[in-house]
């Protein structure tokens, strides 16, 4: 079998991969090749008020089996934490991104840790994106104090500070003002980076975002906003909600991009367009033609509002893992065995992680009461009725 | 009928439960004909049912309404009223109330749904600033009274930071509009009718937990129930108990069982928070000379420091201990800490005994 036979071979004399001057090991199964490879995009990009880039992206062996094993891992990730919360480990509001991971990981692909993202709820694996462990993601979703926010934030409210991933919120649109604001502080810091806002076609109608579009236009700062249109706000469609479902032209003066959110190589050029855009430029709109499969959240079928043709229909003819895994076999960059081999590997990654975390305490009841103010000031009540209270204030 | 009857799962099984008629007015102020056993999301279902029937210039709108709404409380109207009366809105909190604020300018009953009260601050500047005011800056000329905003609240056991907060206070703070809570199904409906038909704006929270626990006995027919009304569901000598919405349930037990300690505990329903009736909390204040308030929102700036200083304003040669307060605490409402935030039985209970011993 071709596995036991690459395990053995220490010399790697046989080849299976032409382009390659090494074989694809199990135990490392990233190549190290870093020959540039160029492909084309799935369609063409559309664009308002600006020039849209190039449709062909310069990519190279290392970079697709990253992303196929990123993208692996996160969907492993997703339908795993489906199952946790149907058998109760998850509580609370669980909201998946199976499907989308195009989107995080063709942004990562564009930009450096030093760049801010801030999203909205369906968080889990732009945290991964952003370097976050699985075991971090796992606990936080049990409540566990091994999680990211200590197990205090749960699914929505997933946090990295040393790779500038600001969350992971709750309140539809909140984040991009936001996210503004950050764009600001880095334009004033003069660090080159820029800040890329996510929200969802829901999102795309609040107030406050077209409150933020003025802003960052007016004081051209380097944001960018990505519409994650996966065509439903919960169980809305967008024609339904939206006079214009054109999200990418919705900021008027904004210049905007629409963007094939599946295919990873398109987020990653219009990714890279954009921050060299709003460094020069000052903000711009990009729209990701996403599909989520499953629904709004767990408690969400998913399938009162659309057909399951629809989603199978997805699935086959968008999926962002399918769509890497062909490049990769007509590239000749790894046999369907190694692929294959990956999602195994990610598979037990993925299980072994469960249940460490699931051996991470719940958080002590004090910390109830912890970060309400900074640190050392607040209120901690004791006693059965919380009636001794303690006030350390300033 | 008392509520422990009604509410199910919420209590756990420690407690029979046994058919018991309460002595409240409850059972009088509407007839019982055509009753019919449904839940608190049915109930509201058949006010806006009714509403929408003997008013055609009603309206109801908000997320996701059209097809039944989250918590499936406004089903069926689209089928029956059309939709050019039963429709969506698209996701914007302050764009639906600023919208039933125009709408109910121009005589028409606007019920816009909020679909979890964590949503609303975003229309809290269009509550406070345009609904509670319009009739007052106008001079008369104006006004949006045919604006009713429903909301869920509460804790639901793991709704964490944002599908559980009790923001009652904010809004109560607001003179202008009325604040309405209800404890149970049978109320849900005639409070809902009278909010919807009332001259003034409502904010008519419901509390979610309920939605398909609580489960009454309810008329069938049109029916409303007073307004800045309060309730006695329980008669007692030693202490008043005041309370609104879901946290009652919770209360009725820990008065059942201090009852076993031969505490005889007065609890009373607020069911209006804003404008709230003070004669009937202080009569009772007057009988028992002890009070205790309880809610789910922290206790710092939570609406029982109203009803707290109030009462003590009023009655307070006759209180024979200190105003007790159990609420939630003041953090944001957490998400595996819930238990601990909650004003549960026992803390109830530790309190009631504190202030009967005072």
């Amino acid at each position: 079998m071709a596995l036991s036979y690459l395990r053995s071979s220490s010399s790697r004399s046989v080849n299976l991969l032409k382009p390659l001057s090494s074989s694809l090991p199990l135990r490392r199964p990233i190549s190290t090749d870093t020959t540039p490879i160029t492909v084309e995009t799935s369609v063409p990009f559309t664009s308002h008020q600006c020039d849209a880039p190039s449709r062909s992206v310069e990519t190279n062996p290392k970079e697709l089996l990253t992303f196929f094993r990123d993208m692996a891992l996160m969907r492993r990730m997703e339908i795993a934490a489906d199952s946790l919360y149907k058998a109760k480990f998850i509580r609370g509001f669980c909201h998946l991104y199976d499907g989308q991971e195009a989107v995080a990981v063709g942004m990562e692909a564009a930009i450096t840790k030093k760049d801010c993202i801030i999203t909205a709820y369906r968080d889990h694996c732009t945290f991964i994106g952003r370097g976050g462990t699985l075991l971090e993601v796992f606990a936080e979703l049990m409540g566990r104090q091994a999680g990211c926010s200590k197990g205090k934030g749960g699914s929505m409210h997933f946090y990295k500070k040393d790779s500038n991933f600001y969350g992971g919120h709750g309140i539809v649109g909140a984040q991009v003002p936001l996210g503004c604001g950050l764009a600001f502080a880095q334009k004033y810091s003069k660090d080159e980076t820029v800040t890329f806002a996510l929200y969802g076609d829901g999102a795309a109608n609040q107030g406050q975002l077209f409150e933020a579009l003025n802003i960052s236009a007016l004081w051209d700062l380097p944001a960018i906003l990505v519409c994650e249109n996966n065509h439903y706000g919960m169980g809305t469609a967008e024609w339904r909600a939206a006079k214009s479902p054109a999200y990418y032209k919705r900021g008027d003066y904004v210049p905007g991009l629409k963007v094939d959110g599946m295919d990873a190589l398109a987020v990653k050029q219009a990714c890279k367009f954009a921050k060299e855009h709003a460094l020069k430029n000052g903000p711009i709109i990009l729209e990701m033609d996403t599909y989520r499969y499953h629904g709004h959240s767990m408690s969400d079928p998913g399938s009162t509002y659309r057909t399951r043709d629809e989603i199978s229909g997805v699935r086959q003819e968008r999926d962002p893992i399918e769509r890497i895994r062909k490049l990769i076999l007509s590239h000749d960059l790894a046999t369907e065995e190694e692929l294959k081999d990956i999602e195994k590997e990610v598979r037990k990654e993925v299980d072994d992680t469960i249940t460490q975390a699931k051996e991470s305490p719940m958080p002590e009841p004090s910390k109830l009461f912890t970060n309400v103010y900074a640190k050392g000031l607040g209120v901690e009540s004791f006693g059965a009725d919380r009636k001794e209270v303690r006030a350390t204030l300033p | 009928m008392a509520l422990r009857n009604i509410i199910g799962k919420r209590i756990g099984n420690g407690i029979g439960l046994v058919g018991r008629r309460s002595l409240s007015t409850a059972t009088s102020d509407v007839e019982n004909r055509n009753a019919k056993s449904m839940n608190l999301y049915s109930a509201i279902n058949q006010a806006l049912h009714l509403a929408l029937e003997t008013d055609p210039r009603a309206f109801v709108f908000g997320e996701d309404v059209s097809f039944g709404g989250v918590f499936r409380c406004t089903t069926g109207l689209a089928d029956r009223f059309g939709k050019a009366r039963v429709f969506n809105t698209p996701l914007c909190e302050q764009g639906i109330v600023g919208f039933g604020i125009g709408l109910a300018a121009m005589g028409n009953r606007a019920i816009a749904e909020i679909q979890f009260a964590d949503y609303i601050y975003p229309a809290f500047d269009q509550i406070v600033n345009e609904a509670a005011k319009f009739r007052y800056r106008s001079g008369n000329q104006f006004n949006c009274g045919g604006l009713t905003i429903r909301a869920p609240y509460g804790a639901v056991g793991h709704g964490g930071h944002y599908h559980s907060q009790s923001p009652e206070a904010f809004f109560c703070h607001v003179p202008g509009i009325k604040v309405v809570i209800p404890r149970s199904p049978r109320q849900a409906k005639g409070l809902l009718l009278s909010c919807i038909r009332d001259p003034n704006p409502v904010v008519f929270f419901e509390p979610k937990w309920l939605y398909r626990l609580a489960v009454e006995e309810v008329p069938e027919h049109d029916y409303m129930l007073p307004l800045s009304k309060a309730e006695v569901i329980r008669q007692g000598s030693d202490i008043t108990l005041v309370g609104w919405g879901a946290q009652l349930s919770i209360m009725e037990q820990a008065c059942i069982e201090a009852e076993k300690d031969g505490i005889s505990c007065e609890l009373i329903d607020l069911k209006t928070l804003i404008p709230w009736d003070k004669e009937t909390v202080e009569a009772s204040v007057r009988k028992t000379g002890r009070v205790l308030i309880s809610h789910e929102a922290p206790v710092t700036g939570g609406f029982g420091a109203e009803i707290s200083a109030s009462i003590v304003e009023r009655c307070f040669l006759r209180l024979e201990a200190p105003v007790a307060r159990v609420c939630g605490l003041d953090t944001p409402f957490p998400l595996v800490f819930e238990p601990f935030y909650m004003p549960s039985k026992n803390k109830v209970l530790d309190a009631i005994k504190a202030t009967v011993n005072y």
